[in-house]
């Protein structure tokens, strides 16, 4: 406690950092996007600006937030990309690689700082030379070597402003700059006025205000301060008056050539500021607080030089409004996502109250709870896209990847992705990521073959891999196609003789597929560092499933393979079939359910005991849930209640209620947060009636049903 | 159904390094016994309504039910400590209390009071006594000659033989 003091006066810049540690990943991830897609006719004029902005964000982002080396790389990045925007570099298809490296060794750095992650300090030097290589044989194809054509803000000059870079004609000029004091008035900026002057060479600005200078009585509006500049430039002085043009008569500007004068350490008070880069605008700004400028601009009160940030396009910014958007915290969404939750109950059970009431009597009160009804449907469903992401998230990685694996292999690959914008829960596409990951590798390294074996089997020599996202009814498909070789059926049936899994050549192709599912399955030669090692499928089945997923294989010998996976919509919302267990209800989640039946007499058999169901050709065992559950039940003996057959990893049970009630979408709760885990159950939710009910969890019922046994 | 809202304000008599000032205490039956808990504890006070049953849970955790969207565990501390009669009437109470970030309600009897009890009201409870385990009882109040059984009620809900908590560690 006696420390709390302390901690509150330091700003904790950690917060901050977060965000931008996310920010800087999507910059990243936009960049590489576009890079990606770069045919070889090369970016075009907003493709290699949004590269720019991304580079150049994430540069200011890092020098905001101290993170130099990220600051330094990004830096060459920007300036290399700058001069492409100019037009005096040209675009070769190298560059695509160079900077997508770039990109990476920047990740690498964000993950440094972020994670703690190794750094490799000599892949960032690399990569420095690299570009550093491009930016310099580029400015001087471009320029010609005479003149040194922009000076580019570059670090080096930054640190140390007076570096000897200058050609032989270099002229040093002395400006002495007295402005007229009502040139704020009319509109002029300085700073861009010194700004053009840098452009010429080297530029040192020393502002040199009066002795009687007295910031009490101080009026920003008139323009009391000299200027005294430095110029080492190969320009000559016409071109400087040039650039005074409109700004000084010719009285208010001297220009010594050569002279060795100085100005600072006057009695005045003097401001240096060396820095006078694009980036330094504001510091300039400050020096020369002129707010008349803002009578210039439409909208009082904003700073000139807002304008040109503002601007679309321009400097950072993003063009389309379309894209804005606002950060909130996942936690602040579920709270609201929770809340209409609730109002949706409550308008469940009054309508289930109204029931009661006579129609006519109460026409419109009735009329009233539907259109609440329909609100409230609406209102749930706008809250829920909240969470809804378009999946061109998760595709979007992918490009790169094949792109590069494809390279390794020695491999022509065409990734397509159909249906980018379906959208599906936030939480979901996180998981959705590693599994579909593994399944691209693994077309990748198994599934498509060489050009030549592909040319001999009559197929084109690229092979093509598809990302399709769809969404039918209540569940989002995604399907993971290739035309490669298709599975071997006979090397499955092999390799699972040889682990001991049981297989036999009178399998279904269907049943063959969902071997590969079994832990440590590969069929892979050789294990290489893309796939092979056999943590594959399994994996992918396994978190598929964490999500109430499903996965489902089709393949044809010489055509390709297609990997079916079906997700809910969410994972807030469940879709479920309500039953009656003695005074109890429970939900049984739809996506487990294969049918519900009502036994025949005939079809039920024992076995050591125990109750068995004979549907079609399978026997499938009895789990009595009052049994699991140790609960008075109304129905007892099968043949009288009806059976649910779920469907558990291919394993089969007939759950007995004793009735089914309904068909619902539940708002899943947490028994945890206040409670235990429920062994058999997988969270509660709130019925119409405002009653708790179950959500049954099957997988564990099954499990639970084991343990009793034994 | 009759919810009372007892004030949940700041009003706190105590302060925490305080020792001379009186802390308070709602006040509840169990049996014939007279119970007490820190009324910085208690959410709000509710009738005992129909509960959900927890599977395979023990006899004293009644179920849960839904307190305003929440999933809330009901406790009844008369079966766990086998005092009176297990009765379920209009007059039953559930008090809903704040432990250790849980909401969790609790059956009693009934609740009589909210008293301020001045530290030298409050006597070290002696071994053995009342029905539930001494570990749980911070002492034993007096007031207008009636004892109070104080009760930690964080430590007890937090007990592996309450069963109400996952045991962490």
């Amino acid at each position: 406690m006696t420390h709390s003091g302390q901690n509150n006066t330091s700003i904790d810049l950690n917060q901050f950092n977060q965000v931008f540690f996310e920010e800087c990943a999507e910059h990243l991830a936009e960049m590489e996007q576009i890079l990606v897609s770069l045919t070889d006719a090369g970016p075009d004029e907003e493709q290699l600006n949004a590269i720019f902005r991304a580079a150049h964000s994430i540069k200011g982002g890092a020098g905001i937030f101290g993170f130099q080396d990220m600051t330094i790389v990004t830096h060459v990045l920007e300036s290399l990309l700058d001069r492409m925007r100019n037009h005096e570099i040209s675009f070769s298809t190298t560059m695509v690689d160079l900077f997508l490296e770039a990109g990476d060794v920047i990740s690498m750095q964000l993950a440094g700082h972020r994670d703690g992650a190794e750094v490799c300090q000599e892949a960032i030097d690399r990569i420095r030379g690299k570009l550093q290589q491009v930016v310099d044989s580029g400015a001087v194809a471009s320029s010609g070597g005479a003149t040194v054509s922009k000076n580019e803000p570059d670090t080096e000059s930054l640190l140390s402003p007076h570096s000897d870079s200058l050609d032989a004609t270099c002229h040093h000029y002395e400006l002495e700059f007295t402005p007229d004091p009502d040139i704020f008035k009319r509109g002029v900026r300085l700073e861009s006025l010194f700004a053009e002057l840098e452009e010429l060479g080297q530029l040192v600005v020393i502002a040199e205000l009066p002795a009687s200078a007295d910031f009490s009585t101080y009026d920003p509006e008139i323009c009391i301060s000299c200027w005294h500049l430095t110029l080492d430039t190969s320009a000559s002085e016409a071109d400087i008056r040039d650039i005074f043009e409109f700004v000084a008569d010719v009285d208010q500007l001297k220009v010594l050539e050569g002279a060795n004068h100085h100005c600072a350490d006057t009695d005045g008070v003097t401001v240096e500021a060396t820095a006078m880069v694009a980036g330094h605008e504001e510091f300039c700004q400050e020096l020369a607080r002129n707010p008349v400028e803002a009578a210039v601009e439409t909208s009082p009160g904003r700073r000139a030089y807002d304008s040109n940030e503002l601007a679309p396009g321009a400097f950072g910014r993003r063009t389309s409004e379309a894209e804005s958007s606002i950060r909130v915290g996942v936690t602040k969404v579920d709270q609201l996502i929770n809340q209409v939750g609730e109002l949706v109950i409550t308008q469940l059970m009054l309508a289930q109250t109204a029931t009661s009431l006579d129609p006519v009597l109460y026409e419109s009160l009735h009329r009233s709870l539907l259109q609440l009804e329909r609100n409230t449907r609406d209102l749930q469903q706008s809250v829920m896209s909240i969470r809804l992401m378009p999946i061109s998230i998760v595709f979007s990685r992918f490009p790169r990847m094949v792109r590069e694996l494809a390279a390794k292999l020695g491999k022509q690959v065409e990734l397509k992705t159909v249906g980018d914008s379906t959208e599906l829960d936030k939480g979901l596409i996180e998981k959705i990521t590693d599994p579909l990951t593994h399944l691209v590798r693994n077309c990748m390294d198994h599934a498509l073959e060489i050009p030549e074996i592909r040319s001999a089997a009559g197929k084109e020599r690229s092979g093509t891999i598809t990302l399709r996202a769809s969404q039918i009814g209540g569940r989002i498909v995604i399907d993971v196609i290739d035309d490669g070789a298709g599975l071997n059926r006979a090397k499955i049936l092999a390799k699972a003789v040889e682990r001991g899994i049981p297989a036999s050549d009178s399998m279904s192709d269907e049943d063959v597929w969902q071997l590969i599912f079994a832990p440590g399955f590969s069929t892979a030669d050789a294990v290489t560092d893309i796939s092979g090692r056999g943590v594959g499928m399994d994996v992918v089945l396994r978190n598929v499933q964490a999500m109430s997923g499903r996965v489902a294989i089709s393949s044809e010998s010489g055509k390709g393979t297609r990997v079916t996976i079906s997700l809910p919509l969410t994972l807030a919302i469940l879709d479920g079939l309500s039953v009656a267990v003695g005074d109890e209800k429970f939900i049984i989640p739809l996506n487990s359910i294969i049918e519900s039946l009502r036994p025949t007499a005939e079809s039920l058999k024992s076995v050591n005991g125990k109750n068995v169901v004979h549907v079609r050709g399978d026997y499938i065992p009895i789990v009595p849930l009052y049994e699991l559950f140790n609960m008075d039940a109304r129905v007892t003996e099968p043949e009288k209640g009806i059976l649910i057959l779920i469907d558990v990893e291919g394993e089969k049970a007939a759950l007995l209620v004793d009735a089914l009630l309904d068909e619902h979408q539940v708002v899943i709760k947490s028994i945890e947060t206040n409670y235990r885990k429920v062994d058999g159950t997988a969270g509660a939710t709130i019925l119409g009636d405002g009653r708790v009910a179950l959500i049954l969890d099957v997988n564990s019922l099954l499990q639970m049903r084991k343990k009793k046994a034994v | 159904m009759e919810v009372t809202h007892i004030m949940q304000t700041g009003q706190e008599i105590t302060d925490r390094s305080g020792t001379d000032i009186a802390s308070e205490y709602l006040t509840f039956t169990l049996g014939n016994e007279e119970y007490g808990i820190d009324i910085l504890k208690v959410q709000e006070i509710r009738g005992y309504d129909t509960v959900t049953h927890i599977a395979n849970a023990p006899e004293f955790i009644k179920g849960v039910i839904n307190l305003r969207g929440v999933i809330v565990p009901i406790v009844d501390m008369r079966i766990k400590f086998k005092v009176g009669e297990p009765t379920y009437n209009e007059f039953t109470v559930v008090i809903i209390m704040n432990v250790l970030g849980r909401v969790i309600g609790m059956v009693v009897d009934g609740v009589s009071d909210v008293v301020a009890l001045s530290p030298e009201q409050i006597k070290p409870a002696p071994e053995m006594g009342a029905a539930m385990d001494t570990g749980y009882i911070t002492g034993l109040g007096t007031l207008n000659d009636q004892m109070l059984i104080l009760v930690d009620i964080e430590k007890l809900m937090s007990s592996e033989e309450m069963q109400v908590m996952d045991q962490v560690n």
